[in-house]
């Protein structure tokens, strides 16, 4: 697979015009469609607020940054970024590390009850999450009770949550992965004496950088946009962005310029984030999912 | 997951792993535990965190369906009464308030998954087509068309939300104010019309995700096909028709089980757009179940309605995955 260069042409021959003018014609549509809700996040965020009570303007009657300034203290944005960035990012880091052992294990080993692993951990995926929300929360009101760890309402519980639910797609991913890095590699630094540990991190895991970093791509947006676990448990301390943008709509009158300047700030890091690295999600799903 | 990767991955294990004197050029690691234990050893996490998080609470989830549980009594759940099927009885009894509603629950959620998950994989597919060859500008529209997948959920669901506004929104301006094809400015977020306001922004916020996958699943179509195809005379749209799509089936084979089934459970959409009372016309069954649960207090009735709803995709998917192998199989030879 990574042979073929990205985005190979189709063919040596010329595209009919029926194809060029059905492409533009697409494209142009679909931009439409997918910029809209861009532009008026961008628009309205920039607006007073009269702008966006009343009747909708396509351009603003004066630009102002104000719902920016404002967004800081009518809700305590900073605490629900802090509380995200702390979930998320301590989610991705150990979902992508147990995934790669997992995935290691599943690659390189035969062993009895192979099968049944894979096939259970990725059933899991299927799981309505509605169906164990209520469950998971008496299990960690109950681990509290019992050993005093508090894993309901707490940042601990909503990572240990995040995680898993990343990690069957991970580990998925990174077995395609790692079974494209040739065997014979792991197997010559085991002859240099390494372990099968020194194999996986000094061979394995630098030739799978991209599908590693595809895998913790992805755990990063599934922890930072989860609503539906957020919302039961967290508190007002460890509440995370998730739940505490929806502050901004239970006003009496809703600032919809300072809500389109939340949701713009906390949307950029992830964003950005997602098209630095796309590249290495379509390679890591061209060498994992997709085989 | 499909016929042709399983083939392959136990051929290339037997070839190293395998017991024949090939296996000599792989290390012999000394102490037999040490090389059987280190496999499960490696698992261990994922496995207990897999059952901590997921397949234990499944279980209890199935027990508390045959509880008769209060909000007094959930917090020592194991030791409320039980109730045998009645929570099953309750949810299946359409004649009754909570079973009817159900039902017409789930009746939308079929009706919008099928809708949803259609329009994303045609969209995600013609647009990956369409970006197969290099022109201008297409790293710029590939990088702008996966926007929506990347903008966490209730940013962008929030954004549709306002643009849905009945008297500040962007779409009653155009259609009744620009264009003026309504009457007066309608409800798009309570009502018929908060079927179609769902709709369109679960396509907008799930076809890159398709787009993504059949990019990648195109990469793997071999050059040679087209050049031999090319040379036979087909032209673009027969190239397309004739080995294109065709060579997409096992993409296409998980693609859409996996569209399906995060869009039947889709929570995060309906609760960020509606807030937390969906309105009838698009009451999603996640939705339904989760105020049943905790708007009502009724937990044994909710974990009932949550069993019989993984019962329901455990038998579609298992039905598609039997179907679609089979057919494919044939679709080889």
């Amino acid at each position: 697979m990574s042979s073929t260069s990205q985005g190979a042409p189709r063919s040596p021959m010329a595209a009919p015009r029926s194809f060029l003018w059905a492409r533009r014609i697409f494209l142009t549509l679909l931009t439409g469609f997918v910029l809209l809700p861009v532009y008026v996040m961008v628009s309205s965020s920039l607006k007073p607020l009269q702008d966006v009570s009343g009747t909708f303007r396509w351009l603003p009657s004066g630009l102002t940054i104000r719902p920016y300034i404002d967004i800081w203290s009518t809700v305590p944005l900073a605490d629900y970024f802090v509380n995200s960035v702390i979930v998320a990012g301590a989610a991705t880091v150990c979902s992508v590390v147990i995934a790669v052992f997992a995935a290691y294990a599943v690659s390189r080993y035969r062993f009895r009850g192979k099968r049944v692993f894979t096939v259970t951990v990725l059933s899991t995926q299927m799981f309505p999450g509605i169906l164990f929300l209520l469950p998971l929360f008496l299990i960690y009101v109950n681990i509290g009770n019992a050993t005093g760890i508090a894993l309901f309402g707490s940042r601990g519980g909503l990572i240990l949550t995040y995680l898993t639910f990343s990690l069957p797609f991970s580990i998925w991913m990174l077995i395609g992965y790692f079974d494209s890095v040739p065997r014979d590699l792991d197997e010559a630094a085991m002859v240099d004496g390494c372990g099968p540990l020194g194999a996986l991190f000094r061979v394995v895991v630098p030739a799978a950088i991209p599908g590693i970093v595809a895998v913790a791509v992805y755990a990063f947006m599934t922890a930072w946009g989860e609503v539906l676990f957020a919302s039961v448990m967290t508190n007002d301390t460890t509440r995370t962005l998730a739940v505490g943008l929806q502050g901004y709509a239970t006003q009496t009158e809703v600032y919809w310029n300072q809500v389109m300047a939340a949701s713009l700030v906390v949307s950029v890091p992830v964003v950005a984030g997602f098209l630095l690295l796309q590249r290495y999600l379509v390679a890591g799903l061209t060498a994992g999912a997709v085989k | 997951m499909t016929t042709t990767t399983a083939t392959a991955k136990t051929d290339g294990r037997t070839e190293s792993a395998g017991s024949t004197p090939g296996a000599a050029r792989g290390p012999r690691r000394p102490g037999r535990i040490r090389r059987i234990g280190l496999p499960y050893l490696l698992l261990l996490p994922a496995l207990v965190l897999e059952l901590l998080v997921h397949l234990v609470p499944m279980v209890m989830g199935i027990l508390m369906s045959f509880k008769a549980l209060t909000r007094f009594s959930i917090r020592d759940w194991g030791a409320a009464p039980w109730s045998g099927f009645d929570n099953y009885k309750i949810s299946v009894d359409f004649n009754a308030p909570a079973g009817e509603a159900l039902l017409h629950s789930f009746w939308v959620t079929c009706g919008f998954t099928v809708l949803s998950v259609g329009l994303c994989w045609l969209l995600g597919t013609a647009t990956a087509i369409f970006l197969q060859d290099t022109f201008r500008g297409r790293g710029l529209l590939r990088a702008l068309f996966l926007v929506p997948y990347a903008l966490p959920v209730y940013a962008a669901v929030i954004t549709w939300a306002f643009m849905f506004q009945h008297d500040n929104g962007l779409v009653n301006h155009v259609l009744h104010d620009q264009l003026g094809l309504t009457d007066k400015p309608s409800f798009w977020l309570i009502g018929d019309n908060s079927f179609i306001a769902l709709l369109t922004v679960s396509v907008w916020k799930g076809w890159p995700f398709a787009f993504l996958v059949v990019m990648a699943g195109l990469q793997n179509i071999p050059k040679e096909l087209y050049e031999a195809a090319a040379l036979d005379g087909a032209g673009m749209w027969q190239q397309i028709r004739r080995i294109t799509l065709p060579s997409l089936a096992p993409v296409n084979q998980v693609l859409v089980l996996v569209l399906f089934l995060w869009t039947f459970n889709d929570f995060n959409t309906p609760y960020v757009l509606f807030g937390k009372a969906a309105p009838e016309a698009a009451d999603l069954i996640s939705i339904h179940v989760y105020q049943t649960t905790f708007a009502t207090w009724n937990f044994g009735t909710g974990s009932a309605m949550s069993v019989l709803l993984l019962l329901f995709l455990l038998v579609v998917t298992g039905g598609y995955l039997l179907l679609t192998s089979r057919r494919r199989k044939t679709a080889d030879v």
